[in-house]
């Protein structure tokens, strides 16, 4: 069966710097992949690459529709989740009115009332419904966008760096958030991560990444194994 | 303010576009003798999607570029239209008529014309349905997202180019309506928004370009503060008045760039 999504020797470039050389991978539908590497690596080029937010080259497929030059507002459309670097939540907007923006791409009128429902399940925000989400902790902003992407019912996640400026015990409950829904409704999740080890723990596969190419790709279980990333990124 | 909450660039043609809308008006109720409202809401209607037209087509090709860039844009706009007003109905004043009568009435002691009443009564109605708009409505609220957040807005599936489009046209209907409302008082000349426009920025940095409530405060206190010195100082009537509202934008600008209801802006470096 043809993968969700496939990258096909994919370039991008920030003007006149070249960010990611090839990059060629392939996401499985309902599995959750990782993406791994230091800084500057290319990982969230590549999930710019994804969303068309960056200028990029090559082949991209998603549910066998090449996306070609669609601008991120239809790829948006299409089914693809991109919460980005910085989170992306909307300062001055309430916590509520985030999440409503969740649903815009959507038709459906069960929409409005997932709403409630999502609040429910993230009760630090339905405690905070009425406030601007730019007075929310960074915990409580990661879970905002987390659960505004959700309310879009994607078929693909595309989560950039998580982890990033949250205490371990919080990055913890997200993960094995993602891990549930993942186990539960089947959610396909591509997670760029510097933090690999919790990574690895919760993804089905991993791809390497090093100044813009892929160096290893494989199993979770299996990399999590392999002696180059033991030392350089699980530090043992 | 709308185009500057939803786009955050000020949109110096805008004194501009109202005028020409006028003028339109002025064109389809003097020399065709079109019924006041029919006109009225005609030009409406074509000054908002006059407005989304300009957004798509001299907006459009800059949206990416550098603020300043946008700037340039919509100063050359407000040269192009004021050429063009002149070129077309001639520099000499135009009288436009009133959607009320002049006749005065009496509330406690003080006169008020009905026409005041009336353009007051306007604006407040505009302003309400804006807010109506911006706070309870799904559009509205991809309005604000697009001002708070371009890019995650994007991101969230909303066309970031028709809704920048749909700010210029809630703008330039508004301009037109202001400048239908402003017309019966003044004179009908290409010129005429010229005035407004400074009252109405200097109005717009003291309230805090963001706030709706802060545009209508801050135009009331300028119109009261300008009127009051008009009145008791004497050097300040008439066209000097004009110099007022330019104090006003220097003073805002220095003390408290934010205004009253606005929130100061950081931008991370």
């Amino acid at each position: 069966m043809p993968a969700l999504l496939e990258l096909r020797s994919v370039d991008a470039r920030y003007g006149a710097v070249r960010a990611l050389h090839g990059v060629s991978l392939e996401v499985e539908e309902g599995s959750i992949v990782a993406l791994l590497g230091a800084n500057g690596a290319g990982k969230t080029t590549t999930l710019r690459a994804i969303s068309n937010t960056v200028d990029r080259s090559g082949e991209i497929v998603f549910a066998g529709t090449r996306l070609g030059r669609r601008p991120p507002e239809t790829i948006a459309r299409l089914g693809i989740a991109h919460v980005p670097e910085g989170r992306g939540v909307f300062p001055e907007l309430t916590v509520r009115e985030n999440l409503r923006l969740g649903t815009y791409v959507r038709r459906d009128r069960a929409a409005r009332r997932e709403i409630d429902g999502m609040l429910g399940t993230f009760p630090r925000l339905l405690e905070r419904a009425s406030q601007p989400a730019g007075t929310l902790s960074g915990g409580e902003q990661q879970q905002l966008v987390l659960a505004r992407a959700l309310l879009a019912r994607p078929r693909l996640l595309l989560l950039d760096e998580p982890s990033l400026g949250l205490a371990p015990l919080v990055v913890r409950d997200l993960f094995e958030l993602v891990a549930t829904l993942n186990r539960d409704q089947g959610l396909t999740v591509l997670v760029v991560e510097q933090n690999a080890s919790i990574a690895l723990r919760v993804a089905h596969r991993a791809c390497l990444l090093e100044v813009g190419r892929v160096v290893l790709s494989g199993d979770a279980a299996e990399l999590r194994e392999h002696e180059s990333i033991r030392r350089s990124y699980l530090g043992y | 303010m709308i185009v500057y909450r939803s786009t955050r660039v000020v949109n110096f043609a805008q004194g501009e576009l109202a005028t020409f809308s006028t003028f339109i008006a002025w064109w389809l109720i003097g020399e065709h003798g079109w019924p006041y409202w029919a006109a009225f809401f005609l030009v409406l209607g074509m000054s908002f999607a006059g407005g989304v037209l300009l957004e798509r087509t001299v907006l459009r090709p800059v949206e990416r570029a550098p603020t300043l860039t946008v700037v340039i844009v919509t100063l050359g706009l407000l040269i192009a239209l004021n050429g063009l007003s002149f070129w077309i109905w001639g520099g000499d004043e135009k009288i436009f008529p009133s959607a009320f009568s002049t006749r005065a009435i009496h509330v406690g002691g003080v006169a008020f014309s009905i026409q005041d009443l009336g353009v007051i009564g306007v604006s407040l109605g505009a302003v309400a349905l804006l807010y109506a708009l911006f706070q309870l409505t799904t559009v509205g609220l991809a309005l604000r997202a697009v001002a708070s957040n371009p890019d995650a807005s994007r991101l969230l599936g909303v066309r970031v180019g028709w809704s920048l489009a749909l700010g210029w046209g809630l703008a330039a209907a508004l301009g037109a309506l202001s400048g239908m409302m402003y017309a019966p008082g003044a004179q009908l000349d290409p010129n005429m928004m010229r005035g407004v426009l400074l009252y109405a920025f200097a109005a717009a940095l003291l309230g805090g370009l963001e706030s709706p409530l802060g545009a209508v405060v801050g135009g009331l206190a300028l119109g009261v503060v300008l009127n009051l010195l008009g009145t008791y100082v004497g050097f300040f009537s008439g066209d000097m008045r004009l110099v007022g509202g330019l104090m006003v934008i220097l003073v805002v600008l220095l003390v408290r760039p934010a205004g009253l209801f606005g929130r100061p802006l950081a931008r991370k470096v």
